[in-house]
This record gives structure tokens, C-alpha cells and sequence, in this order.
């Protein structure tokens, strides 16, 4: 169908990777409750652990939201630490408390955080024993956000992998689009692939708890988010198959994702033109106009969402960027294997982080735009760097061919403005 | 184990890390796993700080756990001071780091640095930001302050200002001409701006003047029994409090002193006739104690409004707070628990709260209007232009924030007289308020509002999770004649005439309220 071509001077897949371990200047995988509290609607994420956890979950959300929100945190307090209080009974005495106030709820997770998991409250435990109690009302289940497990998205990895040992089985041959995608995205998704005759297509998550979402020997799944690694895993384990593919960011990313799924359902490629042609123009177009701002300039990122390889992967294919790092928290070849054959050979590939390392790296590179977390987008901007803060990658609708132009301005947003101010005295 | 949505304060470490980010030459040694560096984006976002808070966090992770922590903490101790060259150190935990028990003042202590080393006890489970950054400052005074003479001319320390906090950066500004203009020098501000080297020189000042007890109480305290400097009690916020802090300083000084008001606006702006419609306003008062005593006083005595409710957060406070409060009349609310300051304020029903952020967003969902008067923060209260909430700018910046908020006299009227325009209908809001959609043609089906998901950036601009009807009490019902006429009442004071009238038909023991019960429940609550 659309094989894409791969650079000419090879790929990063086989690219070495600069290791570092040093200060993480991350978030922690409950930030992944932010977007995942309004994605799923009958759902309810109870974290427990600290006032930290809580103080972040307010800060990460950007603004306080005004809305009582489906989040909510039972702050452990000097009893709890000092086993005065039975932690199991807390549990269930918050939990009681939570359904009462929100009898809407029918999915609640227990999510693990830092202080719980070094003093070993067994939210497993909790969630079982929960769950027969509400069953089948509510389901309960239990994941870890944890700082000391993951970082940032790698939570709505642990979400949607807690999910899938309690999808029904089924021997439908049945595709799975795994990964939480905005509602306007996951619509135009579901309205391409349906054009395309593919079908019973479902997604993890769905809106709401739902007894059609299974999966099975005969179910193909694709990633529409690069982080999912133990989603993937715990799928794989249940006997579905991956069918891997660089991921749907910039039109080249959106056409080969969908064409291999077509591929796996012998799609007819006139059928595959007819639905994909136009939006493919309309994306090509729209890209356009921010890559005259991108091109020739150079991007360092530093890591945070795990999203950096394939968006590096868009920037320098298709908006004519020069990447000069680019870093991630982690790197699954399996997952992001594609988008590394795609990715020019030239840029330092790394994964984890020392920050006042890389932070000199940064430095001493300039790149024209820096891509990092928003604990350092101003204070390099003061140094005179322009930024685009990568939270806004995750909380943006930027997949497939309709968002692929406002993907291209999200990058390309930051220097035009630098380029329109004009702060000095004319003469 | 308690339930919470939202939270006023964080964790002591980020009180902790106010303090530090607040001062130069001074770096924070974090033991804290990774995620707990979100704190940065605290400062570099909200309050648009253009460097990074001068803190090294260890960001350990569960495989760290298994091995050696308390090298790592020494480790980044020591790469810390070698990459920052501070001038001192502090030390301390976060939650999480507090589990695991390494000492990090012992291990600090045993790497031998040159520079002083600040060890924190922050307890994360028993107290909260607000604490964190008082026993900060008083732990760093305490380890670097100097005994000295008293500097030949008179001076004063401001103390209490910290990164993040409301207005801080202003009212420093403002307090130090209004001293400048009593003759008085300013010796140190702290921790605002200051050095190490500079903390060491407080004993130097006459006097200290606290402009923050929530987190320069502590530290004041200390000076005045080891270096015998007196401190201020009054928070000069309103016109009253600022001249009874002058008689304050005046006292403590003991010298007279002349001073200028000719750029204090607030006595006339509130005595003009235009300003007659705030007389009575309702207002319900709620943030940090300091500043809600002394928003109290001003809003009762200089805008003249009534105040129906006050509370704070810090329960630190709760004692002057609630005496205060008797002396109002009125009973405090004390907690932190922000869904019991909304269903505080929604039985209240204030024309108005004065309040922090958080009663914003509780303001905004029940249509009342709210000025921000207290942390917690948020990146508006960061204002580029000048605007002090102490002394006499303070007072003139204030009658402006709390009246801004408001329907002006004249529009009020007009928009109780022709109810029904269709460009100048009250669903408009106010005025000199911007952006409001126009007037709905006919009401969307409630059930499904469209909230765009995964936008939560900009969570403001979605609506409200729809809120079921309210339960009327016994079962009264609205004639729909009465409930027409209702709609016709101004947004403003609506929510107050429905509470009123559905109290009055349950008092008379009535089952529907008709047109009459609305106006007889009107003249019945007329003041």
C-alpha cells in the first residue's frame, strides 16, 4: 500500500543509546489520571498516599478544576505510619465513603503511590476483596502510579494493563485500538477504518464499562501511544497479536499506522486511497504552512512522555527539522522500533536522565526550539533558548491526519512568537 | 486515611522549598523519589520564575530502594554544592524519603562540606506547607543569624515574604517606602531576595517587622528572645491597619513621625455617593488567617460591607480566627476540607466571596462572584503591574479588587428594571466583564454537555459537571407562575430570594409557592 521510504544514511534502530541515571526531572505516572478521570465517565481514581500526591495531581492539572472531579486522594496520616490504623480497613472505610458520595461510579481504581508502596499497603488485596463486595455495580481494580515505578505516561500504561486481565475472552476476530485518545480523534479513527470495511473494531479505554470490549486469540490490537509497554505485554498475554507500526502522528505516521491495519484486513488498496486520499491532501497542506517556519531549524528533547522518538520522527521527515537529541524516558523497541527506522541517522539518542547534564548538553547545543517539561521551559527561555513544553503534547488532540497541521503549530507556535515580538526600542 | 479532592496547602517540603526559592546563594538538598520534581513547575509556571527552584532532588526509584539510598543522597549532596556553590545548605525529606529513614542532616553532616548545613525535620504526615516554610526560616535564621551591634541609624527586617506568595513581592515594596517615608531603613528582607550572608546580619536591625506570620512567625519569635528584637503584631492591610502599624512602629521606635497620605484613595473612593450600593453587601471571607482578619476588618469598616461568614484553612490560625469571628457575630469555619467551604457558602448564599482561588471556582459554579484575597496562588495572582494588598497602595489596590467583581449601582438597577432585553439581559453578567456567551435561544438538552475531552489544560473554559436540582426542603413546590417571576429577579440575587423564599414558605408551613409567597417573603426579609 504506502511502504514509506526509510532515510537514506539508515535509521536510529540500531543507533547506540546514550544511557544516563542521574535527577529525573519527571512527573509520576498519577499525572496520567488527569486526562484518563475524563476519558473514562463512569470512572473513579482513588489514589492513596500523600498530600504530595495530591498537591501534584492539582498542579499537574495546570488550573484547579473547578468540577467536583472523578479524582480523589485518601492521604495516609501519622496513624496510618505507625500501624495504628488497619490499612485494608482505611481502605474500605474511604471506599464506602467515595461510593456513597458518588453512587454514578462504576469503575473505581486503587492507584498506588510512593508512600504506599514503600510501606507495602497490598492494594491488590484491597481491590479483590472490594470488588466481590461491590460486584456487579462497581468494579474495583488496582494499578501503582507510583514515582519510584513510573514515570509520567508509563500511568496510563499501568491503567489500561490492569484492565486487561478482566476483558472478556472472545474467539471474534476482532481489532483493538489501544491507548486514550481524545473524543473528536478516536472518532475520526473509528470513522476511517469503518469506511474501510474493518470491523468490529472496540478500544481500551472505552468510554464506559462495557461488556463488549474482549479480547482473544483471534484479536489484533494496534498502540496508538507509544508508552503502553505492559499494556502490550499483558495483551500478548492473553493471546492477542500486536500488529506493530510507527505511530499516527504527521500525515506519513497516520498513513503507514493505518495501512498496516489495512493490510491485516486485505483492504483493497483503491478502498484504502478512496478513504485516506483527501484527509491525506488536507494533512499534507496543513503541515505545510508551519513546517516554512520549521524548516532548516534544529530540536533537542528532553525526555518526558515517551512520545519524543515518533514526534522526532514527524518533525524531521515532514516538517524538514534537524533533531540533535533526542531523549526519552524509556525507549521499547518493540514499540517504537518503526519509528527509529524512520528517524534520519545524526541525532544522540538517550534514555533516562541526569538533568544538569543534560541541561549543559542543551546548552552548549541551542538548538533553535527545546522540547522539555514545564520545570524548565522558562528558565531556558530566560536564557534566551525558545521551548515547547511537552505536556501539552499529551493534553492536545495531535494524532491522524485532521491534527496533524495542529501538531506541526504546536512546535512551530513558539518561534513565530519569538519572531513577532519586538521589545526593543525601535531606533 | 482522609478523603480529599482538593487541597489548600501542599506538603511541609514545598513551604520548605518556598523559603529557598525565595533567597539566593542558598540550595535545597531534596531526598525525595522522582515525580516530586512537578514542585518546580510551581514557581517556573505560576509565578513565572525565569530560573529553576535552587533544589537537587535525589528522584530515587524502587530498584534504589533494594540498594543503597543514603549514598545517593550524599552523592547528590556533594554535586550539588560542587555545580552550585551556594553559600549554605538545607537538608531534609520529602514524604515518601521520610518512610525510608536516612538521616539526610547526618549523612550532609558526614560528607564534612565547608558550608553551613541546614537539617529540616518536616513531618509530611502531620503537617503541611504552610508549617514547612515558617520551620524553614526559623531553622536557617537559627543556624546563620549573627549576634551584633545595632546599626547606627534605625532599621528594621521585613520577615515572612516567600516565593509564591500572594502579592509578597509587592507589599515588600510598598511596606519598605512606607518605613523609608517614617525615617526608618530597611536592614534585611527575608527570606525574599535575601543570602545567607544576609540572614546573618538581622541582629543588626532595631526591630522586626512580620508581614507574614504564616511563615515568618517562628523566626520572629526566635529574635526576639535571643537578639531582643521587638516585632510588629498588626498586618497593615486596609487604612485602618496601616495607620495602627505606623502607631505600632511609631511605639516600638519611639520616635514621631510624619508621614504622607496624599496617594490614598480609598476614604473618598468608598464615601463617594456612586459607592452607596455596596452598603450591606453580603460577603463571606475565607482563605489564611492573616489575611482574613485583616480582609475582615477592611471589608466591614471601609467598604462597609456585611460580613455573613469567615474562616481559614491553617488551622495554626484557628484561635484569632475564631475570636475574631465572635466579635463579628458570627461563628469561623476551620478546615481544610474544600468541599465544606463550598457547602458553606452555598447555605450562606454572600453576594460576594472574598477568597482564594479555590472559592473562585466554588464562586463561579454557584454564580457568585469572588475576589481573590489569599494563597493558595494560581498564575493570575501574579499580576505584571504593581499591586500591593498592604498599606495605603494596598488599600486603594484592594477597593479596586473588591469591587470589580461586582454589578456597578446604576447597571444594577437597569438590570432590575428592564429584565427581559434582549442584548441587556442579566445572563449577560456583568458589564465590564468580557467574553460571556450570548443568551442562549433555547436551553441544550442537559444531559450530555459537551466537555472536550483530554483538554484539561484550559479546564476553566469547560462547563460544570451538571449538578442535580436541589432538593427543596419539605417538598415545597414552585407554581410556575412564581417560578417565572423568580427568573425575572437579577443573577446576582436570585440564588439569595429562592434560599429566602423556600425558607419563609417552610416556616408558614406552606406546600407551594406561589408569586404572593415570593413577595411576601421579600417584604418579610426586607432590611
Amino acid at each position: 500500500m504506502t511502504a514509506l521510504t526509510p532515510p537514506m544514511n539508515g535509521g536510529c534502530r540500531t543507533a547506540p543509546v546514550l544511557k544516563e541515571r542521574g535527577q529525573r526531572e519527571v512527573f509520576c505516572g498519577l499525572t496520567g489520571i488527569i486526562w484518563l478521570h475524563r476519558k473514562m465517565q463512569d470512572a473513579f481514581f482513588l489514589v492513596v498516599g500523600s498530600r504530595t500526591c495530591a498537591h501534584l495531581l492539582q498542579s499537574a492539572a495546570g488550573v484547579m478544576i473547578f468540577a467536583e472531579p472523578r479524582f480523589g486522594t485518601a492521604i495516609l496520616e501519622e496513624t496510618d505510619l505507625a500501624g495504628m490504623a488497619d490499612a485494608q480497613k482505611e481502605v474500605d472505610r474511604v471506599v464506602a465513603q467515595l461510593l456513597d458520595r458518588r453512587p454514578d461510579i462504576r469503575q473505581l481504581f486503587l492507584v498506588g503511590s510512593c508512600p504506599s508502596e514503600v510501606i507495602k499497603i497490598d492494594l491488590h488485596r484491597a481491590a479483590e476483596r472490594l470488588n466481590a463486595q461491590h460486584a456487579p455495580h462497581v468494579r474495583v481494580l488496582n494499578y501503582s502510579g507510583s514515582g519510584i515505578e513510573t514515570t509520567f505516561t508509563q500511568g496510563e500504561d499501568a491503567a489500561l494493563a490492569s484492565m486487561v486481565p478482566v476483558l472478556k475472552e472472545t474467539e471474534a476476530r476482532e481489532l483493538l485500538i489501544v491507548g486514550a485518545l481524545p473524543d473528536v480523534v478516536e472518532d475520526q479513527m473509528l470513522g476511517m477504518l469503518r469506511a474501510m470495511g474493518i470491523g468490529p473494531i472496540h478500544c481500551l479505554p472505552a468510554h464506559r464499562i462495557d461488556q463488549e470490549t474482549a479480547v482473544g486469540p483471534n484479536t489484533v490490537f494496534a498502540l496508538v501511544q507509544p508508552f503502553l509497554g505492559d499494556t502490550h505485554a499483558a495483551l500478548e498475554r492473553r493471546g492477542a497479536r500486536h500488529l506493530p507500526a510507527p505511530f499516527p502522528f504527521g500525515e506519513e505516521g497516520t498513513t503507514a499506522w493505518l495501512s498496516v491495519i489495512a493490510a491485516e484486513f486485505d483492504v483493497p488498496a483503491s478502498l484504502f486511497s478512496q478513504v485516506t486520499d483527501a484527509p491525506r491532501a488536507r494533512a499534507r497542506k496543513a503541515i505545510a504552512q508551519a513546517a516554512e517556519t520549521l524548516n532548516g531549524k534544529s530540536v533537542f528533547f528532553f525526555p518526558d512522555s515517551q512520545l519524543e522518538i515518533p514526534l522526532a520522527r514527524f518533525l524531521t521527515r515532514e516538517c524538514g527539522m534537524t533533531a540533535i537529541e533526542v531523549g526519552s524516558p524509556y525507549i521499547h523497541d518493540a514499540l517504537v522500533g518503526p519509528d527509529l527506522d524512520l528517524l534520519p541517522a545524526g541525532p544522540v539518542i538517550s534514555e533516562g536522565q541526569d538533568v544538569d547534564k543534560q541541561l549543559a548538553r542543551a546548552r552548549a547545543a541551542r538548538a533553535d526550539l527545546t522540547v522539555c517539561g514545564l520545570g524548565l521551559a522558562n528558565p531556558l527561555e530566560a536564557e534566551g533558548l525558545s521551548t515547547k513544553w511537552a505536556i501539552e503534547l499529551v493534553f492536545t488532540p495531535v494524532h491522524f491526519y485532521e491534527q496533524a497541521g495542529d501538531l506541526a503549530g504546536l512546535f512551530s507556535r513558539p518561534l513565530r512568537r519569538k519572531s513577532i515580538l519586538k521589545l526593543e526600542a525601535a531606533e | 486515611m482522609k478523603l480529599t479532592v482538593w487541597t489548600y496547602e501542599g506538603p511541609p517540603h514545598v513551604g520548605a522549598m518556598r523559603v529557598a526559592t525565595a533567597m539566593k546563594g542558598l540550595h535545597y538538598v531534596l531526598h525525595a523519589p522522582q515525580g516530586d520534581t512537578y514542585a518546580d513547575l510551581l514557581f517556573t509556571m505560576i509565578e513565572r520564575r525565569n530560573h529553576r527552584p535552587p533544589v537537587t532532588y535525589t528522584t530515587f526509584q524502587a530498584r534504589d530502594l533494594g540498594s543503597d539510598t543514603a549514598t545517593l543522597f550524599k552523592d547528590a549532596c556533594a554535586d550539588a554544592v560542587t555545580r552550585f556553590n551556594p553559600q549554605a545548605i538545607i537538608v531534609g525529606a520529602s514524604c515518601t524519603a521520610e518512610l525510608i529513614q536516612d538521616d539526610p542532616g547526618g549523612l550532609a553532616e558526614a560528607i564534612g562540606l565547608s558550608i553551613p548545613v541546614i537539617p529540616l525535620e518536616l513531618p509530611s504526615y502531620q503537617r503541611k506547607e504552610n508549617f514547612g516554610a515558617d520551620e524553614t526560616f526559623l531553622q536557617i535564621v537559627r543556624h546563620l543569624s549573627k549576634p551584633q551591634d545595632r546599626s547606627a541609624r534605625i532599621t528594621a527586617n521585613i520577615l515572612g515574604a516567600t516565593a509564591l506568595g500572594f502579592r509578597h513581592r509587592d507589599d515588600v515594596e510598598e511596606i519598605t517606602g512606607l518605613l523609608s517615608d517614617l525615617g526608618i531603613g530597611v536592614n534585611v528582607v527575608a527570606p525574599l531576595n535575601a543570602t545567607p550572608a544576609d540572614i546573618a546580619r538581622l541582629p543588626a536591625a532595631h526591630f522586626n517587622v512580620l508581614l507574614y506570620p504564616e511563615t515568618g512567625e517562628s523566626a520572629a519569635r526566635w529574635l526576639e528572645k535571643n537578639h531582643g528584637q521587638p516585632f510588629t503584631k498588626i498586618i497593615p492591610i486596609g487604612v485602618g491597619a496601616t495607620r495602627d502599624f505606623i502607631a505600632e512602629v511609631v511605639r516600638i521606635t519611639g520616635r514621631d513621625a510624619a508621614y504622607d497620605e496624599s496617594r490614598l484613595r480609598l476614604p473618598w473612593w468608598s464615601r463617594s455617593v456612586d459607592s452607596t450600593y455596596l452598603t450591606g453587601k453580603r460577603v463571606f471571607l475565607f482563605g489564611d488567617g492573616s489575611h482574613v482578619m485583616a480582609m475582615a476588618r477592611m471589608a466591614r469598616d471601609e467598604m462597609g460591607f456585611e460580613v455573613v461568614g469567615m474562616g481559614c484553612y491553617n488551622r495554626e490560625m484557628a484561635r484569632p480566627v475564631r475570636a475574631m469571628a465572635k466579635e463579628f457575630g458570627l461563628e469561623a469555619l476551620i478546615t481544610d476540607d474544600y468541599l465544606e467551604v463550598e457547602s458553606t457558602i452555598e447555605s450562606l448564599s454572600p453576594e460576594m466571596i472574598m477568597g482564594t482561588q479555590m472559592e473562585r471556582h466554588i464562586g463561579k459554579r454557584l454564580g457568585i462572584p469572588c475576589a481573590v484575597i489569599s494563597a493558595p496562588v494560581h498564575v493570575q495572582d501574579f499580576p505584571a503591574r504593581y499591586s500591593p494588598v498592604m498599606g495605603f497602595e494596598g488599600a486603594n489596590v484592594l477597593f479596586d479588587t473588591l469591587i470589580h467583581p461586582l454589578v456597578m449601582g446604576l447597571e444594577e438597577h437597569l438590570l432590575t428594571m428592564f429584565r427581559e432585553d434582549f442584548e441587556f439581559h442579566d445572563e449577560a453578567g456583568a458589564s465590564h466583564h468580557g467574553g460571556h456567551a450570548p443568551k442562549p435561544v433555547a436551553q441544550p438538552a442537559a444531559a450530555e454537555a459537551p466537555v472536550p475531552a483530554m483538554s484539561i489544560i484550559r479546564a476553566e473554559e469547560q462547563p460544570a459537571e451538571p449538578t442535580p436540582a436541589e432538593p427543596v426542603p419539605n417538598n415545597i413546590i414552585w407554581l410556575i407562575d412564581a417560578e417565572k417571576e423568580l427568573k425575572k429577579i437579577p443573577f446576582f440575587v436570585r440564588g439569595k430570594a429562592r434560599r429566602n423564599t423556600e425558607t419563609y414558605a417552610a416556616e408558614k408551613g406552606l406546600r407551594h409557592i406561589s408569586i404572593d409567597t415570593l413577595y411576601e417573603a421579600k417584604a418579610h426579609y426586607a432590611r
